[in-house]
């Protein structure tokens, strides 16, 4: 009778016990959820200008720059505003020198430079109508129609000074409709350069391709058709014609003012919307917030739909067949091998590199000495544990060899495009490096050698839904840590301390060991007296 | 030894309950406790830290209550310290146990712990066990240690304690079970901690209360501290 009541009595406590466990998964809703749903109520755009019925967008267009001049006999401050923007001086406005962007003398692991602009290929991405030379093209970001203006207008004059009315009037309607196509900017516009960043879908970011002009949820929850369904300025807020979000080395993302607290927040940020404890109350994700970035855990895997670059070996390039140069395809249909580039590597669902981030990146240009003797960080992220300001964040981070000056350990930026007679019609390195140098205004010692480089990307982009979250033990354990990297602070489960594991084993061995000696001492002696 | 005992009644409900309890947390904990420091995989790292916490606070709750049982019963005098006869019980448990020679301090009501187990037990639940959960509430405060002031701590510092202590605790448990087994018979001594009736030597002073109620002893209730 005692004994069973004692039974029933702990099961009952027991059961009590279990049945209070707070469940990790609750059904309620998470409160930061809650609080951005409320933020990103949109509101339908409302506008007192119909762009198709202005006249002096209803005429003919001989240039670029006469949409242009169309476009700011109303916007009269657009160029003043745009002029000081990264999109159109593509130097860091937080360096003064004018050393750094990539008008400057920043350099990466993919095509290097671009070698102060001059490198005509890479203007394609640059927002005016020539480079910096002719006027801003308004519409390759406030166009709803994708026209490929430097074409449509060569062909223009092409058809009418052969006297071809017909064909160059056609021409013109064309782009007569792309002018009073005028809109906010979608994901199109802004996608046309920064999916393809690198000079291919997906080279440069892995959480940026084309995959994003109609993703599903289960790719971004933010930017979803079937979800949220943003486009890209729903977080790159702007001000001034000045877009949110761009990283540069200055300053740390210091500013984690939530939009809950403060709407005027510059820089949009994930707590910007969520707040700093978005999850359910007691979800011990809330007490990471202060030292893990959201991204970390939100994003588990970049490039899930299109694979990335993450390796270019430019030591590679040069080879030809039958004197020509040649490209061969491998896995994801992308190329492996470029005579003009060298070999690459492509993945895909790759998990990020975890490093301190304090939202700023350092650059290398090309007038920085380097150390060859190991992988140069040509971009790294700036934080560390004991930066109050910065978080374990995800990266992208792509790998390869690159081109450096033997006597002088710098990174060279050599010239590349065909059309300037660049490494890419000779394949001679010396001299498009001479005359990349030349432009640059900096030294070329005539020495060659391929230097492993590294550059990182933050993972920001593409945020899974909640099911497919990285979960604790994926950095909570002793082998192949997410986060086995990173050091200067103790991390249950993935650290230990040798000398008391197998201390405090050793001792419990020992015990179990005395006992059981103690034990078969006790039925030996025992067998023994029976016989007495 | 056998064929002289008697049964008397030796642990109360409460304490039954509390020994019972206290083994199931300590087991739930100690396994949950190694896969958080990452020394296995078996509930997951996330629900393993989930029932840790909340066993170790279900524990802080359980502790008071035995805290408070342990003074208001007059129960701790169980637990001063002696030296009297402790060598002679750590001799028995060296020697005598092997010859078949009785135990030097057989249990009493009011004296449930030989000299020995007065000792170890004082060291568990008056070092150990308060050592084990001030370090482990640290480790769960961890992120308002700012807050309160004891940002100067680290949690490595508090993590190798708390685990240190835990593998104390388990190398107790090794012994205490095995120690178990040293009854009379086999399961005698755990058989008392599920009914509470002890077979003790018949040497023993017994107080009439104390006794199996029988057909010639007819006895309505105990004298149960709850």
């Amino acid at each position: 009778m005692r004994s069973k009541l004692t039974v029933w009595l702990m099961m009952g406590t027991m059961a009590i016990c279990c049945a209070a466990l707070p469940e990790a998964d609750s059904a309620e809703t998470a409160p930061g959820r809650k609080m951005a749903q409320q933020a990103a109520q949109s509101t339908t755009k409302w506008t007192t200008t119909d762009h198709s019925k202005l006249d002096v967008l209803n005429k003919k267009f001989e240039s670029g720059q006469e949409i242009t001049e169309a476009c700011l006999s109303c916007h009269s401050e657009a160029a003043g505003q745009i002029r000081e923007t990264i999109h159109w001086t593509w130097l860091s406005p937080y360096d003064d020198g004018g050393e750094t962007g990539k008008a400057g003398y920043s350099v990466n692991n993919f095509c290097v430079s671009a070698n102060k602009m001059e490198d005509k290929k890479c203007n394609s991405c640059h927002i005016g109508w020539n480079g910096k030379e002719d006027g801003i093209n308004c519409l390759l970001c406030h166009g709803s129609k994708n026209v490929q203006w430097a074409a449509e207008f060569k062909d223009y004059h092409f058809f009418k000074e052969m006297g071809d009315t017909e064909i160059a009037d056609e021409i013109q309607k064309t782009i007569q409709e792309g002018v009073k196509s005028v809109a906010l900017p979608g994901r199109q516009n802004c996608g046309n350069c920064h999916f393809y960043g690198g000079g291919g879908e997906a080279v440069k970011h892995g959480d940026l391709d084309a995959s994003l002009i109609k993703p599903q949820k289960t790719l971004d929850v933010h930017m979803g058709l079937d979800a949220q369904d943003f486009r890209c300025t729903r977080c790159h807020s702007t001000t001034n014609h000045q877009i949110a979000g761009r990283v540069y080395s200055t300053p740390a993302s210091v500013d984690r003012k939530s939009l809950v607290e403060h709407d005027l927040a510059p820089k949009i940020m994930c707590e910007s919307c969520h707040t700093a404890k978005p999850h359910t109350s007691g979800h011990k994700a809330n007490d990471h917030t202060d030292k893990v970035a959201c991204q970390s855990c939100h994003i588990p895997q970049f490039a899930r739909a299109h694979a990335t670059k993450m390796w270019w070996d430019w030591s590679k390039a040069g080879r030809l067949k039958d004197g020509n140069p040649y490209q061969e395809k491998g896995a994801y249909d992308r190329a492996v091998y470029k005579s003009i580039k060298g070999e690459f590597r492509w993945e895909k669902n790759v998990t990020p590199e975890y490093y301190w981030y304090n939202g700023s990146i350092n650059t290398l240009t090309a007038k920085d000495t380097i150390d060859p003797t190991n992988p140069v960080r040509v971009s790294w992220p700036v934080g560390s544990r004991q930066d109050e300001n910065a978080r374990i964040f995800p990266f992208k981070v792509h790998r390869g060899k690159q081109p450096y000056d033997k006597v002088n350990n710098q990174l060279v930026a050599a010239l590349l495009s065909e059309t300037l007679d660049g490494y890419w019609k000779t394949f001679d390195w010396d001299d498009a490096i001479t005359r990349g140098h030349e432009i640059m205004g900096l030294p070329w010692s005539g020495e060659l050698g391929f230097v492993e480089t590294r550059y990182v990307y933050p993972t920001t982009h593409m945020v899974a839904p909640k099911e497919s979250v990285v979960n604790c033990g994926q950095c909570h354990r002793r082998q192949d840590s997410r986060l086995t990297n990173l050091s200067g602070f103790y991390m249950p489960a993935r650290d230990q301390y040798r000398l008391l594991d197998m201390g405090g084993w050793g001792l419990v061995l020992a015990a179990l060991a005395g006992v059981m000696l103690h034990g078969l001492g006790r039925i030996f002696t025992n067998g023994r007296k029976k016989e007495d | 030894m056998t064929g002289n005992l008697q049964t008397i009644y030796l642990y109360s409900r409460y304490e039954r309950l509390w020994h019972w309890l206290q083994m199931a947390l300590i087991a739930i904990l100690l396994i949950t406790g190694f896969e958080v420091h990452g020394q296995y995989s078996l509930l997951g790292f996330h629900r393993a830290v989930t029932v840790h916490n909340f066993l170790g606070i279900t524990w802080l709750i359980a502790f008071a209550f035995f805290f408070f049982w342990l003074f208001t019963t007059g129960e701790w005098k169980q637990y001063i310290p002696t030296t009297r006869k402790l060598f002679a019980v750590m001799k028995y448990y060296s020697y005598g146990i092997f010859r078949g020679q009785p135990h030097p301090v057989p249990k009493r009501k009011e004296a449930k712990h030989n000299p020995l187990q007065r000792l170890t037990y004082l060291g568990v639940a008056a070092v150990l066990l308060p050592l084990q959960m001030l370090t482990g509430f640290l480790y769960w405060s961890y992120n308002s240690w700012e807050a309160w002031g004891l940002g100067f701590m680290n949690l490595g510092a508090i993590s190798l304690i708390h685990t240190a202590l835990a593998f104390a605790i388990l190398t107790f448990i090794v012994i205490h079970v095995y120690m178990t087994t040293t009854g009379h018979s086999l399961f005698a001594h755990i058989k008392a901690m599920i009914t509470g009736w002890e077979d003790v030597d018949e040497r023993a002073t017994i107080e009439a209360w104390e006794k199996k109620p029988s057909a010639s002893n007819p006895q309505k209730g105990f004298p149960d501290v709850f």
